[in-house]
């Protein structure tokens, strides 16, 4: 059979493998903004309806980057659900991969503290079962 | 890469010969003077100590040295410390507890009779602050519900429109609503029904309300729970949506006053409500440290101990001179009053202070939930946070 070269197939629409897991894909609205005035090194980027909760633990994770010349976190008002968080690399390093290995740090962190966790506790439950009783 | 990057490991070694494990400890500890907190702030951070100590981010570091001790598990009440983690992680983490967590709480009434003393909006609001519980797996599983505003509130139907959510979370249903109801009337006691005549005694001189009428208290096990649709599967028998605590006093009638409502319970966060927060309260202190830099024996070893709470300090035979020397038996005991440091004999032979990175957490819940299992929603909940901006993210950078 004559093969007239690699035929492209596209690809699925976005929305295709949405409900691939059952879970109803609910799309999200955008809450992270650009401010203007960045550039590729040094950005402020603006978390809609995020507080300090997320800003200073994102602030910690990117500050343990030595790639970062500077990291800081601020809410321009308190009636105002924003947070504004501004990175600013050395060289030539790209904020956006910043921010994203950030973002990666704090799941990784937030997975071993969840399985050193549950560990913990499973372990105080066999040795005090006395406590557990109630439940 | 800045010129204090970190240095290869034989470098590192090199430049680390000078520093101790006591030194090192020290950099733990946040000081407390008479009057003052210094060394407040982390230091773990990449360049803070020059090239010869790398801390930038290594996550089997942070694993090796991150400890999770457990000190009490009761159902709703749970202490465990985390040691090796950051300040701002470990308030994200209460900070989430106390407002992020979602929870189920009254938040509509309809009242169809209301002739008791207590206003209706003051009774509707002692009826959002009971904390319910009920089956976890079915709470779990409930969807939100986000009532549409008022036509003629055009700023917040403007910011509506635009809302992400499922299409069926502007209507109540048996998925995102649980109905209870009250109906409770207040009469006198009467033979045939309740086996005394209140009036009666009330003539005789009876002044308790509880003995001369019915009902005169409405106490919370009086709520109703009334399963709609698939509700009858999840929450029933052990399940059923009730209140934690069945004893608390509503409101108080008098013969002839009448409550009958109907409450909506919706799942709602304590950020936008107190009454939504799961937990009674959630805090963490760090470890207190307190360090004995000369000896402090005989009678002066007597009132150092009682500067502070029980057990924390413990006195140790002398087998030397014989006389008791003051030694640090529990520091976890100590709520760091400083008393020790308003006595001018114990002057530079105490210091204290506190662990940076020990976090002694306290998380009492409400009874919807259980502590370590809120706990763990904490943590799985800033991990969604973090997943959910890593898609923004490569929104926006697809968008550029």
């Amino acid at each position: 059979m004559a093969q007239d070269g690699d035929r492209e197939m596209p690809d699925a629409g976005a929305g295709a493998d949405a409900t691939a897991n059952g879970v109803e894909y609910v799309s999200e609205k955008q809450r992270l903004r650009l401010l203007p005035g960045s550039t590729d090194t040094a950005a402020s980027f603006a978390f809609d309806h995020e507080d300090h909760t997320l800003g200073n633990a994102l602030r910690y994770m990117i500050m343990k980057n030595p790639n970062v010349e500077f990291c800081g976190y601020s809410i321009p008002h308190p009636s105002e659900p924003v947070m504004n968080l501004r990175i600013q690399t050395w060289d030539d390093v790209s904020v956006f991969e910043i921010l994203r290995k950030g973002l990666n740090d704090l799941e990784d962190l937030c997975d071993v503290v969840e399985d050193k966790f549950t560990v913990a506790r499973d372990e105080f439950n066999t040795a005090h079962p006395e406590q557990a009783a109630g439940r | 890469m800045p010129s204090w990057a970190p240095l290869s490991a034989d470098q590192v070694a090199e430049q680390r010969r000078g520093l101790s494990e006591e030194q090192l400890q020290h950099r733990r500890i946040v000081n407390i003077n008479a009057e003052t907190v210094t060394d407040v702030s982390a230091t773990d951070i990449p360049g803070h100590y020059g090239p010869g100590q790398d801390d930038s981010w290594d996550l089997n570091r942070f694993a090796q040295q991150l400890r999770i001790d457990y000190h009490q598990n009761r159902p709703n009440d749970a202490a465990f410390s985390l040691i090796g983690l950051d300040a701002s992680i470990a308030n994200a983490f209460r900070r989430i507890l106390l407002a992020e967590i979602p929870s189920l709480a009254i938040e509509d009434v309809f009242i169809f009779d209301n002739t008791s003393i207590i206003q209706d909006e003051v009774l509707a609001h002692r009826l959002g602050l009971i904390p319910l519980t009920g089956g976890t797996k079915g709470l779990k599983q409930l969807r939100w519900f986000k009532k549409p505003p008022p036509k003629d509130d055009f700023a917040a139907l403007a910011v509506y429109d635009q809302d992400d959510l499922d299409p069926s979370a502007s209507t109540p249903n048996d998925h995102n609503t649980v109905v209870i109801t009250l109906d409770v009337e207040c009469r006198w006691a009467t033979v045939e029904q309740d086996g005394r005549d209140g009036k009666q005694l009330a003539v005789d001189g009876e002044i308790d309300p509880t003995v001369r009428y019915i009902n005169s208290n409405v106490y919370a096990h009086q709520l109703v729970f009334e399963p709609q649709g698939e509700q009858v599967q999840w929450f029933s028998g052990e399940d059923v949506i009730r209140p934690v605590n069945p004893d608390i006093l509503i409101a108080k009638l008098r013969p002839g006053q009448r409550i009958s409502l109907r409450c909506h319970c919706i799942k709602g966060v304590g950020g936008d409500h107190a009454k939504f927060s799961p937990v009674a309260t959630a805090s963490y202190r760090l470890l207190p440290h307190i360090e004995i830099t000369a000896p402090i024996v005989g009678s002066e070893s007597r009132k150092f101990q009682r500067c502070f709470p029980r057990g924390v300090i413990a006195l140790q035979k002398d087998p030397a001179s014989g006389e008791n020397k003051a030694v640090v038996a529990d520091p976890m005991k100590d709520t760091v009053s400083r008393e020790c440091l308003r006595h001018d004999e114990f002057k530079g032979k105490v210091k204290l202070g506190r662990v940076r990175d020990h976090f002694i957490f306290s998380v009492e819940s409400t009874g919807q939930f259980a502590s370590d299992e809120l706990f763990l929603d904490s943590v799985r909940l800033l991990k969604a946070k973090a997943q959910k901006f890593k898609r923004h993210l490569s929104e926006l950078e697809e968008g550029r």
